[in-house]
């Protein structure tokens, strides 16, 4: 009977431990954070000394100024664009190709598929150069095209790849018996094919939006027109030009990280799923 | 007939050719355009650009010390990413492991840096961090450690070590869920069966679980090399590279060797040796992760 509640006892004080480390783990996650959104409500004359997590009056108004005077709802408004029309973009073009992959019988459609899938693979930290240089050619510096074309040609590897293992996976019959009934490959494609595909398309707009939310080294080089620029740009600019004026920057940075933290608290499950499908059948 | 064939072969064709022309022209033009620009001296305007063959690649190589400390300071991130950064995401993924209670919500929350930005990540470490008024001071100052304070990033001692550790407070989270992932896809069964012979927790760690989880350990330490080596934005946010060359990384001296001192050939060169290090690096570890597997 003792040894039993030894057993038990023992348990309880290792589970209790584990929790204690994953509960400090867990804090120095969140802190940075809520510190970050404790600070925007203070002001610049008490944001250096009240050190509360919890400030006694709420200054709201900070993000008036952030949104109204400091351009923020201009970025903001850019960054949805951006994000938009690049997931759009690679949804349509990557389902295309990845549904041509998967169902259509063309000359060369192994090769072009595996050099479409190769920039997933090779690291080529320098091609960002040589990308300034053509949009640069292209008259596409400082143009919303030049932002948004790169980026969705850099979601298309793993939307190709993501897409076509779905299409792979998926029964033929009722694609057949549309085709009998006289659909052609385009109305096959857009009525049946991507309408059943909606669990991979979900997974890829999230990565993608993801990525294009929080790019930033291709807005940096790309754009330095102020009406163009994404949160992310925008930011760093506020930073060069305010040095001080913390509240207004950690009320940015809020505005900047609410629309990410919503997104994946509604989907965590679908995005963890998502990175760990890859990782573990890989 | 035979036009109606072309025309439907045609047909196939244009499904692909949106990513193709894409492709073609944001990935394969630029990836090798570079190779062209890494043997030739370009200021990135003047229409014309003077052939200098491996010039670049003999002066990078013998010629700027900048760069291969840059490297070694990218190198020293990674280690300190691949080792303690790692052993924390597995010690995070084996007690998440035992069916705790609250799991789901700890991995929540162990993922939410990783979904965030580098700039906005350390555009708030920059505070904590700070010299004057950074938490980081005030929390050592009340526990009695106020000799330590300084301002971490900017003091040349501290610099690099502080960026690392805003790196891995990024990233841990990810490779926890990588790895927790790979522990689940352990069939319970064996470990059953490993008890029930009378194995203690040690063989069944040795023997079953350390075995099994070698791809996943590899998937996370290439990903977790090519990620930190490439950082970036972490260091543009807090210290732009500095105090001095202290914090400069591979990409940020690309960067500031074209929009900076305009050199874009040389530039290209960096990147071609960089690109060329990364991949070899890889390809080491998938054939060391092959041997493993088979011994």
């Amino acid at each position: 009977m003792s040894e039993i509640n030894y057993e038990i006892v023992k348990k309880r004080a290792i589970n209790f431990f584990v929790h204690v480390f994953l509960i400090l783990v867990s804090l120095s996650c969140l802190f940075p954070l809520w510190w970050a959104f404790a600070s925007s409500l203070k002001t610049q004359a008490t944001v250096f000394t009240d050190l509360s997590l919890f400030p006694k009056i709420p200054h709201w108004e900070n993000y008036y100024d952030a949104w109204i005077k400091s351009n923020f709802s201009l970025y903001f408004l850019n960054s949805l664009f951006y994000t938009a029309t690049v997931v759009i973009g690679v949804i349509l073009i990557a389902s295309m190709a990845a549904y041509a992959f998967s169902r259509l019988q063309f000359a060369g459609r192994n090769i072009l598929f595996l050099v479409l899938i190769s920039t997933m693979m090779i690291p080529i930290p320098g091609s960002i150069i040589a990308l300034y240089v053509l949009l640069n050619k292209l008259h596409l510096i400082d143009t919303r095209l030049g932002y948004i074309l790169p980026q969705i040609n850099g979601g298309l590897a793993l939307g190709i790849f993501l897409l076509k293992t779905f299409f792979d996976d998926l029964p033929k019959e009722l694609e057949d018996s549309a085709r009998i009934d006289g659909c052609g490959r385009f109305r096959v494609y857009w009525h049946i094919a991507l309408p059943l595909a909606k669990p991979a398309i979900a997974v890829l707009a999230i990565f993608n939006i993801l990525a294009v939310w929080n790019e930033y080294i291709l807005a940096m080089l790309v754009l330095s027109n102020k009406s163009l620029m994404p949160l992310q740009r925008g930011l760093m600019v506020f930073q060069g030009s305010h040095v001080t004026q913390y509240p207004l920057l950690m009320a940015g940075i809020v505005i900047t990280i609410l629309p990410v933290l919503v997104i994946y608290l509604m989907l965590q499950k679908h995005i963890i799923k998502g990175i760990t499908a890859g990782a573990v059948k890989g | 007939m035979n036009f109606q064939k072309i025309r439907h072969l045609a047909g196939n064709y244009i499904f692909v050719l949106p990513a193709f022309l894409l492709f073609a022209t944001f990935s394969l033009y630029p990836f090798l355009k570079v190779f062209q620009l890494s043997v030739m001296s370009w200021d990135g305007i003047s229409p014309e650009m003077t052939y200098v063959g491996l010039g670049n690649f003999k002066d990078l190589l013998l010629d700027n010390p900048v760069f291969w400390n840059s490297m070694g300071n990218a190198l020293f991130v990674t280690v300190l990413a691949l080792t303690a950064q790692n052993l924390l995401a597995l010690v995070l993924a084996f007690l998440c492991d035992r069916d705790i209670r609250g799991g789901n919500i700890y991995r929540v929350i162990f993922y939410l840096p990783p979904v965030l930005s580098g700039i906005v990540v350390g555009l708030i470490w920059n505070w904590i961090y700070d010299g004057n008024y950074g938490l980081l001071n005030h929390f050592l100052g009340f526990i009695g450690l106020g000799d330590l304070s300084r301002a971490w990033l900017s003091d040349p001692k501290t610099a690099l070590a502080a960026v690392a550790v805003i790196h891995m407070w990024k990233g841990f989270g990810w490779g926890f869920v990588i790895l927790l992932a790979g522990l689940q896809s352990i069939p319970r069964e064996l470990y059953e069966a490993a008890r029930v012979d009378g194995a203690n927790s040690w063989t069944v760690f040795r023997n079953i679980t350390v075995p099994l989880m070698i791809p996943v350990f590899v998937l996370v330490s290439i990903l977790t090399i090519l990620g930190t080596m490439q950082i970036f934005d972490i260091i543009i946010a807090t210290t732009g590279g500095g105090p001095g060359y202290h914090t400069e990384v591979p990409i940020t001296r690309i960067v500031q060797t074209m929009v900076g001192s305009s050199q874009f050939g040389y530039a290209c060169a960096m990147g071609v040796v960089f690109g060329v290090i990364l991949l070899v690096v890889s390809m080491i570890q998938i054939r060391v992760s092959k041997m493993m597997r088979q011994v």
